[in-house]
This record gives structure tokens, C-alpha cells and sequence, in this order.
């Protein structure tokens, strides 16, 4: 790297704030929880999960998105799950979640806030721990 | 391919002894060999200050919060939670609570600390110059070069009200201020990263993980008071912050962030380290800059001060790093919200480096105004073993004492003093019943004499005299006139020293006679150590009526000076016996009795 000018500063940072913006958790209202147990996974769910990041890239929603993954939710023969936790909307999980689908989730679901009908398979369980 | 996860692995000092960095070596071997290295990016970061549970793992965007982490753990944690998203249930902080419970937020270590000098310690790769920036890194820089003066920088500084955090609590701005209005066209900035105090680390860990904050804050301190050179001083025995911070030095040249015309904005700045012995009085400015231009670490008298003679006789700022630490968020969020945080007169944040005999020892950062009960009880989690808390030293050798009652007492420069104690550079040591305030006044004292350069005499020749009286006590030689000896000379120390190393040296000694007179008179009375600290006045004896044999301290006795027949009564030979109190803690039956 040779020596920066202003302008390469700033777009140099604005670049690899989103890299980092990824990692915090902190003040990010939209949670996207994909299902990455061995079922899930032989079931495609990194194809979904990389369709997913690349969506929230696209539309630029970084700062507000965790996008974790997690276990098996016990749900393997809609794999690939995923639950999408949104301020205001009810709490989703959608099944049989592949490269399309998932697009459409991060489209429709979390940008423009409304549920993609076709592929919800059920609302999470209550977590009778917590509650 | 962006990456879906992170692993954070501490880099601190204390965590790579715990092997972290064989830690970090195997997650990259594995996340390779599972074939998942596009997936997870593995960080080396900064200390995360909850060294007490190091070595330290933390995945994110997940949260998973692993401690005591070991390098065999690596491949199950690729296994588990990079390939199959599960956590390492085991490994977790707190694994008798649901998994929600284990985020970050939720440890009640880090629940009332506020993090503006260890921001990105934890979060960043400190090796890494690009992850700074991402975190705003040289934005109060680019905002200083470009829309501001070198006045302004130093109003915003005045309307913050930061405080120098080496321990004094002089305000920053003024010695810019001082500075920059000093006649001269050559200047100095100065880093003092020469920390000294036992016990105390929160520099070193702020270099090690955010030496870029350090920098930036040197660049301005330059640009505010009108000069192209800056000095680290740093003690050698620190080869971890030192490693970082050449790292940080040339990679910030490298992208135009130090050197010749900064950004293009005609400002030159360039830092170099200097590496210091290790001595304590080197941390003392005049002493530090003597040593820094090549002479032997001595105080000269002030006046002058720094801001109009300092570095060869030129005009110099000479800032502590958490100080500087702090001065990046000021110039970018502003001092009106830097002055909101803490109290009054005491503005911002400290890091403490709460150590002894806490139950979570750390790296721990509070808002000024936080209560000691706070830090020790909440963050620290209570005193070790439940046993009951006696006193804890903020300062090191150069504070006092403070007791339970006064506890409750916000922190603040103003009331840490009022209590007879001071801020000092933020090392804190938890006392509890077992210690013995005679013994730690003489550890200190000991310190001290160590460290005094010698060159005035009522540090020289009184941290002597004191430290014979104190050892004379602890051996059961004292008299009770000694007390009135011991403040009458710490006085004249305190009054006549040239440097605060002299002038503080009798404040562990002078707080523990106000707080604990009944035992400094125990030991000169009726010649007892009741912990039993003091081997002198220690004898340990075995009660024939409750000692059924069992010959377990016979087994521990490292002498051996205990006799006695399988399930008969135990006797101990005072006349051999090195008092080291093994048999005493062995003891399931209380038959040994200390006296």
C-alpha cells in the first residue's frame, strides 16, 4: 500500500467497515439464524447461508444483521432450515431453504417486510426456559 | 467470499502464556484441514481483560464466550461450531445456564464497565492497521488535520475535561496548552508507556491490543501543539507491546498515516520507540526524559516543567498512554459527550487492573464515579474462598490503603485522595483477612527502596529507615514508639522528596497505621501476627485432644519436623519448624493451632 490521500482513507474505511460491521452483534435488531447441524449442511444450507450474506451485502444491511449460525433446530426433514427474527413481524422459520429462497427471504422478508408465504414451515418454539 | 464467522483469540500478555498462540496456530491448522478456512476468519486481538479465565476464545457473530481454553481444544472447536455451528458446551464461561446466558453482555464481569480507552482491545487485530480504521481508526486525525486548529483540538480537549490518567490527574489540555503556547520551533510529544507499579497492566494491554489509538493520539498532540517528533518510551521487559507497536509504527508510515505530509494535508509526524530498563523511577516525567536522551533515570526539580524545558531542554508534552488512549473518541464524538461520562471534576473512564484476591482478576474499565464495592464486588465477582475483605490498595507503592467503610465512595481523583489514598495509574489489589497490613507495608517499602534513584535524600535515606522500622515489627523487635517514627519520617519524605516516587513512598505505611493501628500494636505488643504472615511471631502447636493421628501433616511437612505414631497424637519441634503453615491448612480437624 502505498501512502493514502484523504479520499483512499475514507473509502478504505467504508470498505472494511462492513467487514467488521459483521462481527459486532451490538445494537442489530434483525437476527437471520441458519440451521448448519449435519443435516442441514447435507442439505445445503452453506449454499443458503452464502445466498443469504450475499443478499444483506448487496442491499448494504450489514449494520443491522447478525447472521449466525447454529445447530440442528430439530426440524431435519425441512433442512435447510432458517428463522428470521425481525422487530415488529413475527418470528419465522422457513424450510427447504436453497440459493433462491434465501435471496428472497433477505428481499422480501427482511428489507421489505413481508413474509415469503410459500416457504414458512412454522414459527419457533417458545422458549419455556426464558419464559 | 466474505467470511460467516469469527474467532477471536486473545493476544494479550496473559493469555499467550496460556499458550494462546499455539491456541490461534491450531484453529488456522484446522479450519484448514476441516475445509473451512474460507469460512471463519481466525483473529489474533487485544486482551479482553478477563484474565482470570484466560486463555480466552470468543466466535462471533454467535457470542460463544470460551475460557481456559486449550490448544487440543482447537480441533473440536472447528468441529463443532465452524463446521456444524454447534457450541463447545464444556468450554463455555458459565455452562450451568442456557446458552443465551453466556453472551458477552450477560457476564456480570462486563456488565458495569464501559469500554472508551480498551474500544477496540478484543475486538480488533491489533496487527492489523485496516481493522482500525474500520473502527474509525485516524478519523479523529483526518477531522483534526482538516477541519480543525490547533486550538480547536485543544478546546475540544478543555470542554472534555480529561484528566492525565498516569495518576496526578493534571488536565491534558493545559499542558498542550502550555506547550503549544512555549516559545520554540522545535517540540516533543512523549508517550509514557513506562509502567511501573506491581500489579499494574492496563498500558500494556492497551498497546498490545490498540497500538494504532496511541499513535493517532500522538499525531494529534502533535498537530495540536505544533511538532513533527514523538517518543514511546517503553520498558523493555514489555517485548509483546513493543513487538505490536513497531508493527503499528510501520504499517501507519507505510499508509501515510505518519511520515511527511499526513494525508496530504502538509502535517509531518513520526514517532520512535525508545526502550527503557525497567526502572520505576523512569516513569517519573523528568527522570523518563533524562533516561530518554541517553543519561541515567533521575528527577530534576520542577520548575521548569516539561511544557517549557523538557526533552533536550525543548518544549514537551508527556502523556500517559491511557491518556492518549482516550483522545481519538474525544476528537471524533466530541468533548461535550466525553464530559457527560463520570463525575464533575473527573470526566471519562478508567481501566483498573484489579488483581489479588478477587475472584475474577482483570482488566476492568469503568465510568469515573463508579464505587470500589462496584469494581470488587460486582466485576470482581467478591473476595476469593468467601473469606472476608480487608482493605485494597489503588496506587501501588505510591496509595494507600482503603477499608470497607469507605467503600461506597464514587472514584474520582478528588475522592480517592480525600480517602488518603490516590488514583495512581489504576493498579488495584484486593487485600483480604489473610493479609497482614505490617507485611504488605513492607513489601512496599521494600519496593521502594529498590526503586529510589538516590539522588535526594529523603527518599534515599527514609525509605530505608522506614523499611528497618517496618521489618524490625514484623520480627517482634518494634516498640511502640516506632509508630510515631514511622509517621514523623514519611512525613518529612512526603514534605522534602524531589519526586513523587519519594513523596508518595510513605502512603501504603501512613494509611495502614490510620486504618489498622490495633494491629500494628498487636504485633509491637503482644508480639502476634494474627495471620500468621509474619514467620517471626508465628508458632504452630498441635492440640493432643483433637489430633487423632491421621499423619497427613507429618506426610506435608517439608522439613520434617513433625513426630508422631499412626493415629496417636502429633508433635511439632518449634526449634526446627520454618513456620510455613502447611500442616496448619492440611489439617481436616483444627488440631493444629497457630499462635
Amino acid at each position: 500500500m502505498a501512502k493514502m490521500t484523504l479520499e483512499q482513507l475514507r473509502k478504505l474505511r467504508e470498505e472494511k467497515k462492513r467487514d467488521i460491521e459483521r462481527r459486532e452483534t451490538e445494537g442489530k435488531e434483525i437476527r437471520i439464524i441458519v440451521g448448519m447441524g449435519t443435516c442441514g449442511i447435507a442439505a445445503g444450507a452453506r449454499v443458503a447461508f452464502d445466498a443469504i450474506l450475499a443478499a444483506v451485502e448487496r442491499h448494504g444491511i450489514g449494520a443491522s444483521v447478525v447472521l449466525a449460525q447454529t445447530g440442528c433446530m430439530g426440524l431435519c426433514h425441512v433442512e435447510p432450515t432458517v428463522e428470521v427474527l425481525v422487530p415488529g413481524m413475527p418470528d419465522t422459520i422457513y424450510g427447504k431453504v436453497d440459493a433462491a429462497i434465501a435471496t428472497k427471504i433477505v428481499d422480501r422478508h427482511v428489507v421489505a417486510r413481508a413474509l415469503v408465504n410459500e416457504h414458512i414451515y412454522d414459527r419457533p418454539a417458545a422458549d419455556i426456559i426464558r419464559n | 467470499m466474505a467470511y460467516r464467522q469469527y474467532m477471536l483469540v486473545c493476544g494479550g500478555t496473559g493469555c499467550e502464556s496460556g499458550k494462546s498462540d499455539e491456541i490461534y496456530k491450531r484453529l488456522i491448522a484446522e479450519a484448514d484441514a476441516q475445509g473451512v478456512k474460507d469460512a471463519v476468519q481466525i483473529v489474533k486481538t487485544g486482551c479482553f481483560g478477563f484474565c482470570e479465565k484466560g486463555p480466552i476464545v470468543k466466535v462471533l457473530p454467535e457470542e460463544s464466550f470460551y475460557v481456559e481454553v486449550k490448544p487440543d481444544d482447537a480441533k473440536e472447536i472447528i468441529a463443532e461450531q465452524a463446521v456444524k455451528g454447534r457450541e463447545v458446551k464444556r468450554l463455555l464461561y458459565d455452562k450451568s445456564t442456557r446458552k443465551s446466558n453466556n453472551k458477552i453482555d450477560d457476564i456480570e464481569f462486563y456488565q458495569k464497565q464501559f469500554r472508551i480507552v480498551l474500544r477496540n482491545c478484543g475486538v480488533i487485530n491489533p496487527e492489523n492497521i485496516e481493522e482500525y480504521i474500520a473502527r474509525d481508526g485516524y478519523a479523529a486525525l483526518e477531522k483534526a488535520l482538516f477541519q480543525m486548529k490547533g486550538e480547536d483540538v485543544i478546546a475540544e480537549l478543555k470542554t472534555a475535561g480529561l484528566r492525565g490518567r498516569g495518576g496526578a490527574g493534571f488536565p491534558t489540555w493545559l499542558k498542550w496548552d502550555l506547550t503549544r503556547k512555549a516559545p520554540g520551533d522545535v517540540k516533543y510529544i512523549i508517550c509514557n508507556a513506562d509502567e511501573g507499579d506491581p500489579g499494574a497492566y492496563m498500558d500494556r494491554s492497551t498497546i498490545e491490543g490498540d497500538p494504532h489509538s496511541v499513535l493517532e493520539a500522538m499525531a494529534l498532540a502533535g498537530y495540536a501543539i505544533g511538532s513533527n517528533k514523538g517518543y514511546v518510551y517503553i520498558r523493555a521487559e514489555y517485548p509483546l507491546a513493543i513487538d505490536r507497536l513497531k508493527i503499528a509504527i510501520a504499517q501507519a508510515k507505510e499508509y501515510g498515516l505518519l511520515g511527511d505530509d499526513i494525508l496530504g494535508s502538509g502535517f509531518s509526524f513520526d514517532v520512535e520507540i525508545r526502550l527503557g530498563a525497567g526502572a520505576f523511577v523512569c516513569g517519573e516525567e523528568t527522570a523518563l526524559m533524562r533516561s530518554l536522551e541517553g543519561n541515567r533515570g533521575m528527577p530534576v526539580p520542577k520548575p521548569p516543567f516539561p511544557a517549557i524545558s523538557g526533552l533536550w531542554k525543548k518544549p514537551t508534552v508527556i502523556n500517559n498512554v491511557e491518556t492518549l488512549a482516550n483522545i481519538p473518541v474525544i476528537i471524533t464524538k466530541g468533548g461535550a459527550w466525553f464530559a457527560k461520562i463520570g463525575t464533575e471534576k473527573s470526566t471519562g473512564t478508567k481501566v483498573f487492573a484489579l488483581t489479588g484476591k478477587v475472584n475474577n482478576s482483570g482488566l476492568v474499565e469503568v465510568p469515573m464515579g463508579t464505587t470500589l464495592r462496584e469494581i470488587i464486588f460486582d466485576i470482581g465477582g467478591g473476595i476469593r474462598g468467601g473469606k472476608k475483605f480487608k482493605g485494597v490498595q489503588t496506587g501501588g507503592p505510591s496509595g494507600g490503603i482503603i477499608v470497607e467503610k469507605d467503600l461506597d465512595a464514587p472514584i474520582s481523583y478528588e475522592s480517592l485522595a480525600a480517602l488518603g489514598s490516590m488514583m495512581g495509574s489504576g493498579g488495584m489489589i484486593v487485600m483480604d483477612e489473610d493479609d497482614c497490613v505490617v507485611d504488605v507495608s513492607k513489601f512496599y517499602m521494600e519496593f521502594c527502596v529498590d526503586e529510589s534513584c538516590g539522588k535526594c535524600a529523603p527518599c534515599r535515606i527514609g525509605t530505608n529507615q522506614m523499611h528497618d522500622i517496618l521489618d524490625r515489627i514484623t520480627k517482634g523487635k518494634g516498640e511502640e514508639a516506632d509508630l510515631a517514627r514511622l509517621e514523623r519520617i514519611g512525613k518529612a519524605m512526603t514534605k522534602a522528596s524531589l519526586c513523587m516516587l519519594g513523596g508518595s513512598a510513605a502512603n501504603p505505611t501512613l494509611s495502614t497505621i490510620r486504618h489498622f493501628r490495633e494491629e500494628y500494636l498487636a504485633h509491637i505488643r503482644d508480639k502476634k501476627c494474627l495471620t500468621g504472615k509474619c514467620k517471626d511471631l508465628v508458632t504452630y502447636s498441635i492440640d493432643p485432644s483433637k489430633c487423632i493421628g491421621c499423619t497427613l501433616c507429618a506426610k506435608k511437612c517439608p522439613v520434617p519436623c513433625i513426630a508422631g505414631e499412626r493415629k496417636q497424637a502429633h508433635v511439632i519441634d518449634a526449634s526446627r519448624c520454618v513456620k510455613c503453615g502447611e500442616c496448619y491448612a492440611v489439617c481436616k480437624f483444627g488440631a493444629v493451632v497457630k499462635n
